[in-house]
């Protein structure tokens, strides 16, 4: 009996059926994303108000069938049988039923409180489907309900038969699919064998399923049941069982579950229209085909990075001034020339440091709009089905190339969006290397770096396009990270990830029209994330260096006489962060770099972006972004192009900032990952760097 | 046509219909094929055979790709 006016609803469904619409539908905004602990499935509930019921609403993970193989089917299993929701709704497409009762059905042997959402029903009607919802509900033993998701359509009575659900007292009867003479011969003796020697879980799940499921050799379930006689009856039941059927008694099983839902629609479901061809057929033809498919994509993936990027400034430049202006704004309620070390803390450290960071956030949120409007379409499955082939040559899946694509915008989204892939070695490798597809930040680096060092001059020109040598190196620079990384995630998953590839499998959804309040609540949830995990990681650690480079402070006499940048300047040479850069000289050398690189290097642990704007600070030279040619002037005289390269190859591979340290340790749940990668990867950097400027040396005299 | 010569699924044209036999998998895959509805006796018609590549066929009212090397596995006749 559930608690007066509190209800619990969980969410089961196929993905791609429409259970994130149902699931938006009824929460709307009031959406909480988390972690199940211990696994790294997103646990997903929100609120939802019906009359005088307040309603928590647990998205389950997407999954086809609930066995003991993957994570995320146990998950959503556990809560079913161990939370005990008062509900469960079981999300339908509509359109494609056969498949997605399969679903349906072992919930329904589960003996869950069972509500069925035939969802997509509008895409049901237009396929001409049309169904006896009586009699389909009494064959399976729930209440249907009709909805579209997408258009809210159904709501209500979804949740009025939510609520006459989990408020009946009814005598709910074990529903019984019938498995053949054979194996229900079989799943007697068993549960007798079961109620004799196991009365506790035979109790708690129910003699029958936990038969059935011991014969499924279902792992999960077989720790339960450890007692000797049920094991060898259980084995004697397969054994049998296999010898009749020649065949594994858990594919029969699967078999006779067709079997009775294709009696139920049979019976109940009239299809008025033959339809042969869909529109997803037609795009289909030119979106996979061999030929154009590749294409097709990289032209698609250049847009949306080229949208991201030309759209994404505007609101950049914006949110600049604006950080500049709080900037000044605080500064100015101290009277002008005074130290105060709060006023230094506020404006250079917190605004400075995290400032920098939500100046991205822009940026951000249009790549995963980019994304959402990928995935939500289907086209991402048809991407995944492209980039396979080539994925797979360095031991990944297709769906892979997603989070690498996302790291071209910002590491700690990509990482997050590892999640998809359900190989966890898959999914390691994939997090190891994703910082070498060079990040916006890092971009800076190179904005500032290149037009120092390198001309404009024109390479070679062709006619319809000219290569210039800036855009060359910048090329250049992004080419070298790919092939880094395809070759690290080789070598890693030839060595410490080493494993079978994941079979590819994957459902291929129609087509669909993104609907604009999915996309938004995606943005939301992800641009929420972002700003939390990234923010408060690098507002701590901005801090922290502001500190270090703030103290120990500059004993005044030695100030006299210096401008504002010069005083900057020996603070910084005179700070924790000046000392250990100069420290760390003897070690900068042999890869061409000097302290002032050094400190500037220790800054961009926080931020990448941060290295530009500490070189700035180094030389003095005031407010510096990568557009200084002040600076760009003091690189050029100080240091030589082979330098200039290495110190963008440095960068490249390098030290990952702290928001992707902090993402990786979230997303493997393990801090040794995550210092490993951070590790890793710096080492490589400086043996590459190391044998590019000595090769560079000697060749240059 | 032979109805009952047994052969591999990615021995099957694009655009024929065959019916599943056996699957040659462990019992992860097999349980996943299952659940997306490849199950002995079960129609499936070739979409897309690809030389070389992903595989897509449709089965019960949907689509389903399926990788190299799998489409070896699954018998169909």
């Amino acid at each position: 009996m559930p608690q007066m006016n509190k209800i619990v609803v969980a969410l089961a469904g196929n993905p791609n059926s429409g259970k994130t619409s149902i699931f938006n539908m009824l929460t709307g905004a009031r959406q909480h994303v988390a972690n199940y602990p211990g696994v790294t499935v997103e646990k997903k509930h929100g609120l939802c108000r019906h009359g005088e019921y307040e309603i928590t609403v647990v998205d389950l993970p997407g999954t086809y069938s609930l066995t003991a193989y993957s994570t995320e089917e146990l998950v959503a299993r556990n809560f079913i049988i161990e939370d005990r929701p008062d509900v469960v709704v079981g999300v339908i497409d509509a359109s494609n039923i056969e498949r997605n009762l399969y679903l349906a059905t072992q919930l329904i042997e589960m003996n869950a409180p069972l509500v069925l959402a035939f969802n997509m029903s509008d895409i049901a009607e237009q396929r001409g489907l049309r169904f006896d919802i009586e009699q389909l509900s009494t064959l399976l033993g729930a209440p249907i309900v009709q909805t579209v998701g997408s258009k809210a359509k159904g709501k209500t009575e979804l949740l009025d038969a939510v609520v006459r659900t989990a408020t009946q007292k009814k005598e709910r009867h074990p529903f019984m699919v019938h498995y053949g003479d054979e194996i229900e011969e079989e799943l007697e003796k068993i549960q007798r064998i079961l109620n004799e020697k196991e009365p506790a879980p035979a109790q708690k799940y129910g003699a029958r399923w936990l038969a059935l499921k011991l014969i499924e050799q279902d792992t999960d379930l077989a720790e339960k049941v450890r007692s000797g006689e049920v094991v060898g009856a259980v084995k004697a039941s397969i054994e049998h069982l296999r010898t009749i059927f020649k065949e594994e008694p858990e594919i029969i099983i699967a078999d006779r579950r067709y079997g009775f839902i294709s009696g139920a629609c049979q019976e109940t479901i009239r299809s008025t229209v033959e339809s042969r061809h869909s529109a997803s057929d037609v795009i289909d033809a030119v979106v996979i085909n061999r030929i154009l498919g590749l294409p097709i994509f990289l032209v698609l993936m250049y847009v949306v990075f080229f949208l991201t990027f030309k759209i994404g400034k505007y609101p950049m430049g914006w949110l600049e001034l604006f950080f500049g202006w709080a900037g000044g704004a605080i500064a100015g309620f101290w009277p002008p020339g005074s130290e105060s070390w709060v006023k230094s803390l506020l404006v250079d450290g917190v605004i400075g440091g995290v400032g920098g960071v939500i100046v991205f956030l822009p940026n951000i949120l249009l790549l995963f709009c980019a994304i959402a409007l990928l995935e939500d379409s289907g086209y991402m499955a048809r991407a995944a089905f492209i980039m396979d082939r080539i994925m797979h040559r360095i031991g990944l899946h297709g769906k892979s190339f997603i989070p690498m694509l996302i790291g071209f915008g910002c590491s700690v989204p990509a990482i997050m969006a590892t999640r998809i892939l359900e190989n966890r070695r898959n999914r390691l490798t994939t997090i190891m290397v994703i910082p070498l597809f060079s990040c916006g930040a890092r971009l800076t680096i190179y904005m500032l770096i290149i037009p120092a060092f390198f001309s404009d001059r024109v390479l070679l020109n062709a006619g319809i396009f000219t290569i210039r040598m800036q855009a060359l190196m910048l090329w250049l620079i992004y080419l070298i990270g790919i092939v880094l990384a395809v070759i690290c995630a080789k070598v890693l998953r030839l060595t410490l990830f080493k494993g079978e590839t994941t079979p590819f499998v994957m459902e291929l959804p129609p087509y669909r029209m993104p609907t604009l309040k999915s996309i938004l609540i995606h943005i939301w949830q992800r641009g929420w994330m972002y700003l939390r995990k990234a923010g408060t990681i690098i507002l701590g650690i901005s801090v922290i260096l502001w500190v270090a480079m703030s103290y120990p402070k500059v004993p005044a006499a030695s100030l006299a006489g210096l401008d504002r940048q010069q005083a900057r300047q020996a603070q910084l040479r005179y700070s924790v962060v000046g000392r250990l850069g100069q420290a760390i000289e003897p070690v900068l050398k042999p890869i061409g770099f000097d302290w002032k690189i050094g400190t500037a290097l220790i800054g961009a642990t926080a931020a990448k972006e941060v290295f530009v704007s500490q070189l700035g600070i180094v030389y003095a030279v005031q407010s510096a972004d990568e557009g200084s040619q002040h600076l760009r002037e003091h690189l050029q005289a100080d240091y030589t192009p082979l330098t200039g390269f290495c110190i963008m190859l440095f960068c490249l591979i390098a030290s990952p900032c702290v928001a992707t340290v902090a993402m990786t340790r979230q997303e493997t749940n393990s801090w040794a990952w995550a210092l490993f990668q951070y590790l890793a990867l710096t080492v490589l950097a400086y043996l590459i760097t190391f044998i590019v400027f000595q090769i560079g040396s000697l060749i240059s005299g | 046509m032979d109805q009952t010569h047994i052969r591999p699924l990615s021995m099957v044209a694009a655009g024929e219909t065959v019916k599943v036999v056996k699957i040659d998998a462990g019992r992860g895959l097999n349980s996943r094929l299952a659940a997306m509805g490849l199950v002995p006796n079960t129609q499936i018609t070739v979409v897309s055979n690809g030389h070389p590549g992903p595989f897509v066929l449709s089965v019960k009212e949907s689509k389903v790709m399926l990788g190299r090397g799998m489409a070896h596995k699954i018998m169909v006749s």
